[in-house]
């Protein structure tokens, strides 16, 4: 049960993230709020409308030459100067805009009018299609923008609409990938599996689910697009392959360039030009990824704070008086004996508006040598997050918001303290303190062998040679039942299944012989068989070398299995801890009850599975 | 391995059949009467119709086409239409111009790039946010922009640079890295800035990996972290980005030619494309498509050799 919370809560940032009104209002909002999107809007929009109103705004037509008038400086008639024919610059500079804007969206709209449906069709129906168009797109990315648009322009002659058009089709592929990876990501969606059962047919669900999907990338990637078309395509007018009865910016700055010893501000003008509109868009583009990303950020906090009944309360922080850095103070008379103790644990996360919102708050427990503490609770109670301080692995934007953690009779969180103190912990980690992660296959780096991840280390920690740890790293990969540890030493990770990963893994966290192993969920990933299995292993290694260990689990069953004490949490905070017996049999708050009463483990099944088997086939 | 090579190594050779195809239908399907155009208006019907059998413009395209094929890989790529000049031979001396400032700027992007985007990646704070609005302003200016800015300013106004930039061998290796600076600075700036964004990204995301977390708590050091495990599973994504570049650049190296005045390929690219003169468009694409072949083949080894499950199997 609680497997299908945990995947529900990954699911559903993707799920509310990006569909509907409502964000999209937000995420305008938000855009138009930040300094970067306004000036970009502002600058875009500007030129936009120069552009549009060229006809009225510019004084002379854009070829109109004045032959008596060349590379003049800039006066009350030509308020930027002429070029050596005598041409206005800011008339050609206005039409300049107009031809560059409109050949920018001429090829964003052929690369979306060719990527979109194609990246959409090969998402949701993969198959061939598929197959056919990688290849395509493949080819396609090989080719450089500019020697197509050459050799286009030696078959068609000079237009700026048909080397658009080629240049569309060209860089076609940048919106397909980008449609393809999002459609194949909500594909397999429940949302879209429970369109697909209510009856909708393919084409609404894709209008209805995937465009509100790829429509904000979308956006983001043709403002990145319509500033390399105007880049590639002023390149190609200012190496005079342009329509030479055309005013554009790439003729203006050769124009300029070949008169650069007489009058460089010629050359001024269209690089500036080019620069506003192309950085206008980079802008844009950044703006708008921004705005979406803050939107998704906020949004999991706000989830995060939501669970949590103290969310929002502002930091304490700053206001406790702080010990010096460098004497940490001594932990309480008569704790000492503790291997672990957290005493009003708060961590939090700084917040966009300087509120932190705490994920752990006032959590307290000990662990002792030998002992095995569950801690238990729904994703988002702040298990991981309380276990994680105890290694001093908190994501960097993670404060210690109160309270303190010691380890073996020394603080390692002391009272006051902002931040785990790394100094200290990098010393106990490996060495003393382990860590068995939840997921088997991506705590191993894969681009290293199994045994070297065991040898090394070993030999960083305890300080010993390599054949003396690769003796051990067999030894251990034998005690955690590997049958074959030769082979499993030399293999890659790609090449074990998840269940010897997390043996390995295990036999990672005691190589070094610790004194606390601190294990996240390190069953969770596993096929039922394997758990037993790996629970069994877990207790065994932990009696024999008299560890203490912190098990982190959303699961009472294993808690059951293995644990001497449990502390359940829920939205951060400490709901009661106790010994496993007393707690499974008398659990004194509300909440234990109802996560005890979810469990699978114990009920009747409500039938049995044979009776179909006497069933004629049908 | 072996075998992944050989696939590879196949599937570029495809690549280039069908592009070599493609392209000689495009140019010669499209270019209309193209005798007429050499010869100019004042030429007689009967004079086109010679010039067309001469340059075998009567034959089927097919056949033209495999006629070219044949030559092609025998080392000849036709002539000039204007010329008369070997395709083959004026690429010949042309490539190495052109090669050796795409190279030094690609070693130089190589290498800036990765330092500054993973600084800015481990370090964060102002590296980081110097190389995203260095991006920005990367994105926002044209290499060629850059470069006719950069002639401008160094060379023109305060004479720091020879404003163009002709190679012969007789000016002494010191003299040559001097000319060559600023066409190579133009050629490497978007490069940088957009490498160093990319390859900051890359770096981060393996960083907030699991198994980054896994070897912290094992009690390996930051720098073995980061050098041994971080940067080798980025390393793909870099190599990438920097053969997309390099590809760009090809192009990109065209204009930058033209503003420095080079006897590379942009030059004689501009001119027989503004003449449509096929037969050397049509050397410069297979010249230019055989490059990225081979780079892309080169990045693809690599990072075959990289990843464990395809180097092992």
């Amino acid at each position: 049960m609680s497997d299908s919370v945990e995947t529900a809560a990954v699911a559903a940032p993707v799920a509310t993230g990006q569909s509907g009104t409502v964000v999209r209002s937000t995420v305008m909002r938000r855009l138009i709020r930040n300094p970067m999107g306004i000036a970009s809007l502002a600058i875009l929009g500007s030129i936009a409308l120069l552009a549009i109103f060229a006809p009225v705004l510019a004084p002379f037509e854009e070829n109109f030459a004045n032959i008596t008038k060349t590379l003049a400086p800039a006066d009350s008639v030509n308020i930027l100067g002429t070029d050596s024919a005598g041409r206005d610059t800011w008339s050609r500079l206005l039409f300049g805009a107009q031809l560059t804007l409109l050949s920018a969206l001429l090829c964003a709209g052929v690369a979306i009018a060719i990527g979109l449906p194609a990246g959409l069709i090969a998402g949701y129906y993969a198959g061939k299609f598929e197959a056919v168009s990688n290849w395509v797109v493949s080819i396609l990315m090989s080719l450089p923008g500019l020697i197509v648009l050459l050799t286009i322009r030696a078959a068609f002659g000079p237009s700026v609409w048909i080397s658009m058009i080629a240049f569309g089709v060209l860089i076609s592929p940048s919106y397909f990938r980008l449609t393809r990876t999002a459609v194949q990501s909500v594909r397999n969606e429940l949302y879209v599996d429970a369109a697909r059962v209510s009856g909708l047919s393919d084409w609404s669900i894709i209008a209805r689910h995937i465009f509100s999907v790829v429509r904000a990338p979308i956006i983001i990637q043709t403002a990145a697009i319509a500033g390399v078309a105007i880049a590639i395509q002023s390149g190609l007018e200012f190496l005079g392959l342009g329509d030479p009865t055309k005013a554009t910016w790439g003729v203006m700055l050769s124009e300029g360039f070949k008169n650069v010893y007489l009058t460089p501000t010629l050359l001024l003008w269209p690089a500036l030009a080019m620069a506003l509109t192309i950085g206008g868009l980079v802008l844009l583009g950044n703006a708008i990824r921004d705005a979406l990303e803050d939107g998704e950020k906020i949004k999991h906090r706000k989830k995060r704070a939501a669970s949590s009944a103290t969310g929002a309360r502002p930091t304490a922080g700053p206001a406790v008086a702080r010990p010096s850095r460098k004497s940490v103070a001594a932990v309480d008379a008569g704790t000492e004996h503790h291997l672990v103790k957290v005493t009003n644990l708060g961590v939090g996360y700084p917040q966009a508006d300087g509120t932190i919102k705490k994920v752990v708050d006032d959590v307290s427990f000990h662990v002792d040598r030998g002992e095995i503490l569950g801690i238990v609770g729904e994703s988002g109670s702040g298990k991981s997050q309380t276990a994680f301080s105890i290694l001093g692995l908190l994501p960097d934007n993670a404060r210690i918001v109160g309270g303190a953690i010691q380890f073996d009779g020394n603080y390692t969180v002391a009272p006051g303290d902002e931040r785990v103190n790394q100094a200290r912990l990098s010393k106990l980690r490996g060495k003393r303190i382990s860590y068995i992660p939840q997921e088997p296959m991506s705590n191993l780096d894969p681009a290293f062998t199994i045994g070297y991840q065991l040898v090394t280390p070993m030999v960083r920690v305890l300080g010993i040679s390599k054949e003396e740890a690769r003796r051990r790293a067999l030894k251990l990969l034998t005690d955690v039942g590997i049958a074959s540890p030769e082979r499993t030493f030399s293999a890659y990770p790609h090449e074990v299944s998840g269940g010897m990963a997390q043996r390995v893994l295990i036999a990672g966290a005691i190589s070094c012989e610790p004194d606390l192993v601190i294990a996240d969920e390190p069953t969770t990933a596993l096929d039922v068989t394997v758990q037993a299995d790996v629970l069994d292993l877990l207790r065994e290694l932990q009696q024999r070398l008299n560890i203490g260990v912190v098990l982190v689990t959303h699961n009472f069953g294993v808690v059951a299995d293995l644990c001497d004490r449990v502390a359940v949490m829920q939205n951060g905070r400490l709901v009661e801890e106790g010994s496993v017996r007393d707690i499974l049999r008398n659990p004194k708050e509300q909440y234990t009850r109802t996560l005890l009463a979810s469990m699978l483990e114990g009920k009747t099944p409500m039938s049995m599975l044979v009776s179909s088997q006497k069933e004629p086939v049908a | 391995m072996i075998k992944f090579i050989a696939k590879r190594l196949g599937s570029g050779l495809v690549v280039l059949f069908v592009v070599s195809a493609l392209t000689f239908t495009l140019l010669y399907t499209s270019s209309g009467s193209i005798a007429r155009n050499i010869l100019g208006d004042q030429a007689t019907p009967e004079q086109v119709a010679l010039k067309e059998q001469e340059l075998g413009l009567d034959q089927p395209l097919v056949t033209r086409y495999f006629a070219w094929l044949g030559d092609a890989l025998s080392g000849n790529l036709g002539a000039s239409w204007f010329t008369s000049e070997p395709v083959a031979s004026s690429l010949a001396t042309r490539i190495p111009v052109t090669m050796t400032m795409v190279f030094t700027a690609m070693i130089l992007i190589a290498i800036c790039a990765a330092l500054i985007g993973v600084a800015a990646a481990v370090k964060r704070g102002w590296v980081d946010r110097v190389v995203q609005v260095g991006a920005i302003v990367g994105d926002s200016i044209p290499g060629y922009v850059i470069g006719v800015l950069l002639v401008t300013i160094l060379a023109i106004q305060l004479g720091f640079f020879p404003a163009t930039s002709t190679i012969s061998p007789e000016v002494g290796p010191e003299a040559w890295v001097y000319s060559m600076t600023l066409p190579v600075i133009a050629l490497l700036i978007n490069g940088v800035t957009g490498g160093a964004q990319q390859i900051r990204s890359a770096v981060i995301k393996q960083l907030e990996r699991d198994y980054v977390r896994t070897l912290r708590s094992r009690g390996i050091g930051e720098r073995e972290i980061l050098f041994k495990h971080v940067l080798r599973s980025a390393a793909p994504a870099g190599l990438t980005v920097l053969s997309l570049q390099l590809i760009g650049m090809l192009g990109g190296v065209v204009i930058i030619e033209q503003i420095f005045a080079l006897p590379g390929m942009g030059p004689l690219a501009v001119t027989a494309t503004g003449q449509s003169d096929l037969p050397v468009v049509m050397g410069v694409v297979m010249y230019t498509v055989v490059v990225v072949i081979v780079v892309n083949l080169l990045v693809d080894i690599l990072n075959g050799w990289l990843n464990p499950k395809v180097r092992v199997s």
